[in-house]
């Protein structure tokens, strides 16, 4: 086999056929309720720093900040609540297709528009 | 367990019916391949009306001045010409073969979601005589297939409302019908099938199920978009308010263009099975093939807006999307030499199904030779909006994807009913259907160049279109009568005697195969560990070591060394057949149904649906004795 | 057609112990996230449809005439805190806690209406205000997008109930956890929709036309 099918047959976990009880056993790391709890304090200090910048004026960095903190917040939910740090890097694949996708369409479709000041 | 089923005890709101046979079990099936057949029954009898509104148009066309039709006719009709050939016979068609064979390749049992599978069965079904249904509540869709905005949000007739519900339902269909095969190969395959031995029919399949799964999407906003434009008078494309046009477009297209690719990469699929079996040959560059299929779809994520060139999107924009749409070319140019690869050197017999791929081969390399023009975006200014355009899709579509559901239907009616269609009547239909398709459509390609207009009812007799108009519509009736003979061909197949079944008549070379023709409910007695690619194949024939030639293998070598496999101890699981993907899939015409009528029709039709979903929920794995 | 005996496992979906998956992941679970992906392209058109008209809107009410910022920014810590009781119930499921388990879905399921409850409450106090989906685009297309996203979240809420229906009435599988995943994979996801509705919509200011 070649190494690009190699790669393929790995990204998808079919190279060995592995045992299903296996990939269901909790062999790996589950975050415990603290720590979900520690995730969900930074989430909501998170938050409010977003709405902070309704009551406190940052001139231009309005728009980059309040971006960074929405990414940072989706982020944590997707890799710690969704799992997806700890699972099998196949649903992250399948959903970075869906993620990746939708941003770099869309992103095209609102340049050709006219939407950013670079056209 | 990782299950989302209910314990085996327990009552559902109905009893678990049990039938497998009879006319009723066909309600109830769950079977892929029942599923598979009622697909393809489905999308022919759609293909039969689609070309009888064809056959409208080029009679409409016959002459200048034609009073055959009407212009609100006329866009009626050739609407719903585009709507059901792309959306009601294609796409059903290529599940019905994606349905029958997937499982049955990757030498699995069923698909990851049966229940799931025969929902989206009859969603389409119900989408599909819903669409119908509009000519008699007031008139059909007139806007195109495509819908452009604001001629769709603002027509005054009932029709594009009818095809804004009615596509947003076969929408669901394909949608969870992707996300069901999607997961089946990729999780479902047998032991020993590694994603590079599938045969190529199930990564084509594969990757239209992605294309389906990011594509539609997008369609389901647009048409949502277009419908509350058109029923609750909100702005998206109303221009009095701000609203653009033009993003309906954009929107369409992004679907629009992956779809054109769904609707191709199926019969790419079923060339290449057909030309290794009838060429002795294994695939010529089989990891092009797949790669190349894989490119296609990304790449085709990349090109919608060349169907705007004319649209005023300005020089960057159309540049860019000329240059994507040329590199496009690329990996579809790739398939043909391995195709041609393939034949090359071969011991190749002409049956008919191999007839109707190699046709299939060569008229899209005619429909891809005037795509590659449309690339050129001053050449595209001329051709936009012309028959030449019209001339391109249908050589694409057609002669590409028709003539390879063709070659499907030849290929492996024999494996889903036991017997092979009338090889002497299927000759001579290609051959009608190659000249009287090239007559019909080749003259499009003139017409297009002198100017004739799409989507116009009429033309007058001073502009010079007339004579190859009229070739046209004679080929438009040599193609019905091409259908005509497969029809009586199908039809006399099914009505004699059975006789002795060959399990194998082509001597073909994926699982598929291995199994009797028909297959039983189970596939398989024993799931196959698969060694190799083409398994099949080299389970029938190892080569000799001194001449270097295929022999036939030692009689029963591989099937039975092989321990027995999965459920392979006692008796074999299969799922029961259910009413609920029925039940639950009758909610959404009647809430198409509501948003048209009335409120109380919507939560009607809202209740059948949660019923439904309840209903399959709680339903028992085992029905009660 | 005799011996086919069918067992609970084919019943809908899932992988089976004695029928190794090709990833050796469950069925459903990859369909999740397929889904899931697809729900990004969907999510994606309606949110570019709402930047592409932001500041085209040609009357009023306009954004700032009409937002409560501090009422909205108690919504989304409402709908944030849901995500976290429902992963704290996925927690109870796998421990097998099932009193707990149905605690927090609960929980989550009444985070969630409240949330939908404060939409609905937020669209009539817009209404009232001059704001309805045919006044202008900025009516429109608010309306369309968060309404899509409060139907979303209805949807989730009626898996949550039924999910804690089911278990009281003893019709969840043995290993409850994985339905509760499943619905959690699909709760956080609409969760992370309102992260980004939040900020474009909300927090990211549009400039409202100059009077004429």
């Amino acid at each position: 086999m070649s190494e690009i099918e190699s790669r393929f047959e790995e990204e998808l976990g079919a190279r060995d056929m592995p045992d299903p009880r296996e990939a269901q056993a909790p062999h790996h790391e589950h975050p415990s309720a603290k720590e979900y709890i520690r995730i969900g304090v930074i989430l909501a200090v998170l938050t409010a720093l977003e709405v902070a910048t309704y009551y406190v004026d940052v001139g231009g960095a309005l728009v980059p900040t309040l971006i960074g903190l929405s990414v940072v917040k989706f982020a944590l939910v997707v890799m710690w609540f969704m799992h997806l740090k700890f699972d099998s890097p196949t649903y992250a694949r399948f959903f970075m297709m869906g993620l990746a996708g939708a941003a770099t369409l869309y992103l095209v479709v609102l340049i050709i528009f006219g939407i950013f000041p670079v056209e | 367990m990782a299950s989302l089923s209910v314990p085996a005890s327990g009552r559902g709101l109905l009893r678990r019916p049990t039938a497998n046979t009879g006319f009723w079990s066909w309600f109830t099936t769950v079977d892929h391949k029942k599923i598979g057949i009622l697909y393809g029954m489905s999308a022919f009898v759609f293909f039969i009306i689609g070309g009888l509104e064809a056959l409208l148009i080029r009679a409409q066309l016959y002459q200048p001045d034609g009073t055959l039709l009407n212009a609100d006719q006329y866009n009626q009709i050739f609407t719903m010409h585009g709507i059901t050939m792309i959306f009601l016979f294609v796409m059903p068609m290529s599940a019905a073969f994606f349905n029958y064979m997937i499982p049955l390749q990757i030498g699995a049992r069923d698909v990851a979601f049966p229940r799931l599978n025969a929902y989206s069965f009859w969603v389409f079904l119900l989408g599909g005589l819903f669409l119908y249904s509009s000519p008699f509540l007031g008139g059909a869709p007139n806007g195109g297939w495509f819908g452009y905005a604001p001629n769709s949000t603002t027509d005054p007739s009932i029709g594009m409302t009818f095809y804004a519900i009615g596509l947003l339902i076969t929408g669901i269909a394909s949608t969870v019908g992707a996300v069901n095969l999607a997961v089946t190969v990729v999780n479902m395959r047998a032991p020993g099938m590694t994603l590079f031995r599938m045969p190529p029919f199930v990564w084509m399949g594969l990757v239209v199920q992605f294309l389906l799964v990011f594509s539609l999407p997008i369609i389901t906003i647009a048409l949502f978009q277009l419908l509350f434009d058109r029923r609750w008078d909100t702005a998206f494309f109303d221009p009095t308010r701000g609203g653009e046009p033009i993003l309906w477009q954009h929107l369409f297209w992004l679907f629009g263009h992956p779809e054109v690719y769904i609707l191709i990469l199926p019969a790419f699929g079923i060339i290449s099975e057909i030309l290794p079996v009838f060429s002795r040959k294994p695939l010529f560059g089989y990891q092009f093939v797949v790669f190349s299929g894989i490119a296609i779809g990304f790449i085709g994520f990349g090109v919608w807006a060349h169907h705007m060139f004319a649209a005023g999107l300005g020089p960057v924009a159309n540049t860019a999307f000329g240059i994507t749409t040329a590199i496009i070319a690329i990996p579809t140019g790739i398939k043909i030499f391995n195709w041609m690869g393939t034949m090359y050197g071969g011991d190749i017999r002409f049956a008919s199904p191999m007839l109707y791929a190699v046709g299939a081969v060569a008229m899209f390399v005619i429909g891809g030779l005037s795509g590659v023009t449309h690339a050129i975006v001053p050449s595209d200014y001329q051709q936009t909006d012309t028959y030449y355009i019209v001339a391109h899709f249908h050589y694409v579509i057609f002669g590409g994807a028709v003539f390879g559901i063709f070659a499907g239907l030849f290929y492996w009616w024999p494996k889903v009913f036991g017997r092979k269609l009338g090889e002497a009547s299927g000759k001579v239909q290609f051959w009608l259907l190659l000249v009287g398709f090239n007559l019909a459509f080749g003259p499009m390609h003139i017409l297009g160049l002198q100017g004739m207009i799409r989507r116009e009812y009429t033309y007058p007799e001073t502009l010079g279109l007339t004579f190859w108009n009229q070739m046209s519509t004679v080929g438009a009736f040599l193609i019905a009568l091409s259908v005509l003979m497969f029809m009586v061909n199908a039809v006399r197949t099914q009505l004699k005697a059975r006789g002795e079944t060959i399990e194998d008549p082509w001597d073909a070379r994926t699982l598929e195969w291995l199994t009797s023709s028909p297959p039983p409910a189970h596939n398989f007695d024993e799931i196959p560990t698969v060694h190799a690619l083409d398994e099949f194949w080299h389970r029938k024939y190892v080569e000799d070591e001194r001449t270097g030639r295929l022999v036939p293998a030692q009689a029963g070598a591989s099937d039975e060394s092989e321990p027995p496999h999965g459920g392979g101890h006692g008796s074999i699981h299969l799922p029961g057949p259910s009413y609920w993907p029925l039940v639950s899939g009758l909610g959404l015409p009647i809430m198409g149904y509501g948003v048209l009528y009335s409120w109380w029709l919507i939560g009607l039709g809202a209740v059948v649906v949660l019923v439904g979903f309840y209903g399959w929920a709680l339903e028992p794995s085992v029905a009660e004795e | 057609m005799a011996d086919l005996a069918i067992s609970p496992e084919h019943g809908a979906a899932g992988a089976q112990d004695e029928h190794a998956t090709s990833t050796g992941l469950p069925n459903t679970k990859i369909a999740m996230w397929v889904f899931l992906a697809s729900e990004c392209m969907l999510f994606g058109a309606l949110i570019s449809t709402y930047v592409l008209y932001r500041g085209s809107s040609q009357t009023g009410p306009y954004p700032d005439d009409v937002f409560d910022i501090p009422y909205t920014s108690v919504s989304s810590f409402v709908l944030l805190a849901s995500s976290l009781t429902m992963v704290l119930a996925l927690a109870s499921a796998q421990k097998h806690d099932v009193a707990r388990m149905r605690l927090w879905l609960l929980t989550t399921a009444m985070l969630g209406l409240t949330f939908v409850g404060g939409q609905v409450y937020e669209f009539t106090l817009f209404y009232d205000e001059g704001l309805s989906i045919t006044t202008n685009l900025f009516g429109t297309t608010f309306y369309v997008l968060t309404g899509f996203h409060g139907v979303h979240v209805t949807v989730g809420i009626l898996m949550l109930l039924s999910l804690v229906s089911f278990s009281a009435a003893d019709r969840l599988p043995h290993d409850a956890a994985f339905p509760v995943e499943m619905v959690g994979l699909y709760w956080h996801f609409v969760d992370i929709v309102w992260i980004v509705i939040f900020t474009v919509v909300y927090l990211i200011p549009t400039p409202s036309p100059a009077p004429a």
